[in-house]
């Protein structure tokens, strides 16, 4: 897959997905983000640029292509009044080659809900039911708009869990978050969008020079506390620890985060 | 992998929506307690005054009973459709490989079941209540066929014309009631068209409600007599037909021209 398009909201977004790449797009609010997936999902109408999903243009594409992608939505409170099977089942009619409903609903782990209202669901069940609906045509590709917005911890990891288990069916996904540690958990390369354009891309541990960059060594001696940024860190703790055991010793290289912030200031 | 297998066909979908649109019509107690009942509420108040010998109740239930079909398809499909363009349904539908002719397959079914139980519902109350007789003569019921589907056809394009005007699902209500209660007004419903200012008349005149419920009149009407009653003095059914159907042209391609999957602007 291939996007690269000109919007007001987007200038100048340049990426290439592989098939079976898990792949994300990090930004701050109003970055673009949701902007560039609509326009990948053929939902926006871009104003320039050359787009290719699957081998065809988002915008023209016909009913066989939309059957190959999945659509994970961000925010939908619809089929209130249907059960999570009902629905499950309901959409799969629409494929030509579904999943099997049941499997469905268990794999997102739901099979205790299955016969509850969806307008009964909690928040986090709600969108494994999205998730549940956005798979359930065995799409190549599936695109998670800011999957985990508002989920409590151990909902997460759950969620990541089902995540990484359509990536290891060879499923193509393609996320956008604004949580960092769900990028560095998830994804296989990620691009920070900022401001409509894209600032950085490559793998979670190299993004913006992150595995080069300078280690922060600390430690405390009887004055206090003690840092120093060093790009030998193995020689410099080796010469302070000539000394003795050194108190609260730590190594590290900036953090996604860092990395992050320092992109889209 | 590619997709060998052919996609399910349009109208075998519209079958399903349909069926999942029913589903949810008839489990939202609100709307099918308040919405869906409120024509044989209307019915049976009004019909305490209006009704003081068989002729006006024959007549009172066959102008309800036009009022009602209304209800079901130009309020409730308008109402409807907002709620699917603002809860997500819409969206989501966009997204699979559902062609947008099964989503009114779909909603074309919902409409025309709830309009058959809302007949069913105001002939019970008018027979129950007010002693109305049900014609037994074939030709009538054909008369009352053509009449109910050009009525809830032109009703339903023109419900969801409307409802691309409303920009929410609570603004929708708002949006549609007005109309359907000026019309039931100016068509004949609340009161004799006779009564009503010529202007009132001729506005009257251009909507369908009008043409519905003196359709439902001439059904219902112990015999061809009380056409004289009538403005024109006669039923004017080819005239009816020909209004209705001008309408459900009309109301086609403005559905086409204005139908939107959201509700953003872009």
């Amino acid at each position: 897959m291939k996007a690269y398009e000109n919007h007001q909201a987007v200038d100048g977004v340049d990426l290439d997905v592989a098939r079976g790449e898990v792949f994300a797009v990090l930004g701050p609010n109003g970055a673009g983000k949701t902007t560039t997936v609509e326009i990948l999902e053929g939902h926006r109408v871009r104003d320039g640029g050359e787009v290719h999903v699957l081998g065809q243009d988002p915008g023209k594409a016909p009913r066989t292509w939309r059957s190959r992608i999945g659509v994970v939505l961000q925010t939908a409170n619809d089929a209130a009044e249907l059960t999570v099977a009902e629905s499950v089942r309901h959409y799969a009619k629409y494929y030509a080659d579904p999943r099997d409903p049941d499997e469905v609903v268990d794999l997102v782990g739901l099979t205790d809900k299955a016969k509850a209202r969806v307008r009964t669901l909690s928040g986090g069940q709600r969108r494994r039911l999205d998730v549940a609906l956005g798979i359930i045509g065995r799409p190549e590709l599936v695109f998670l708009d800011e999957p985990t917005t508002g989920f409590d911890p151990e909902a997460r990891r759950q969620f990541w869990a089902l995540i990484r288990e359509l990536a290891d069916e060879g499923t193509t996904i393609l996320l956008t978050t604004h949580y960092l540690d769900e990028a560095e958990a998830l994804a296989d390369r990620v691009a920070v969008l900022a401001k409509g354009k894209i600032v950085a891309e490559g793998t979670p541990q190299t993004l913006g020079g992150r595995a080069h960059a300078d280690a922060r060594i600390r430690w405390a001696d009887p004055n206090g506390p003690r840092e120093l940024f060093t790009s030998e860190p193995t020689k410099v703790v080796a010469e302070l620890a000539r000394h003795g055991e050194l108190a609260g010793l730590t190594v590290t290289r900036p953090s996604l985060e860092d990395v992050y912030l320092e992109l889209i200031a | 992998m590619t997709t060998v297998a052919a996609l399910p066909g349009v109208l075998s979908l519209g079958l399903a929506r349909g069926g999942t649109e029913l589903r949810e019509f008839f489990r939202q107690k609100e709307n099918v307690v308040f919405t869906f009942s409120l024509p044989a509420v209307i019915m049976l108040l009004l019909g305490s005054v209006y009704v003081t010998e068989p002729i006006h109740g024959q007549m009172f239930a066959a102008s309800m009973i036009g009022a009602g079909i209304i209800s079901t398809s130009f309020v409730g499909l308008g109402i409807s459709v907002a709620a699917d363009r603002e809860d997500g349904t819409l969206k989501r539908l966009r997204t699979t490989p559902m062609p947008l002719a099964s989503y009114f397959i779909g909603k074309a079914i919902m409409v025309l079941v709830a309009s058959l139980a809302e007949v069913a519902l105001l002939l019970g109350v008018a027979i129950l209540r007010f002693d109305v007789e049900v014609p037994t003569d074939p030709a009538k019921w054909l008369t009352f066929t053509w009449v109910f589907l050009l009525g809830v056809v032109s009703c339903s394009l023109l419900g969801m014309v409307v409802s691309s005007i409303a920009r929410s699902t609570r603004s929708a209500p708002a949006v549609l009631n007005l109309p359907y209660i000026i019309l039931q007004f100016i068509s004949g419903v609340f009161i004799t068209i006779s009564a009503l200012p010529g202007s009132l008349q001729t506005a009257g005149a251009i909507f369908p409600l009008r043409w519905v419920c003196q359709g439902f009149r001439s059904v219902f009407a112990f015999s061809d007599e009380y056409a004289l009653q009538e403005v024109a003095g006669s039923w004017e059914l080819g005239k009816a037909a020909l209004i209705l159907g001008v309408w459900s042209v009309v109301g086609l391609v403005l559905v086409t021209r204005t139908f939107r999957w959201h509700n953003e602007r872009r």
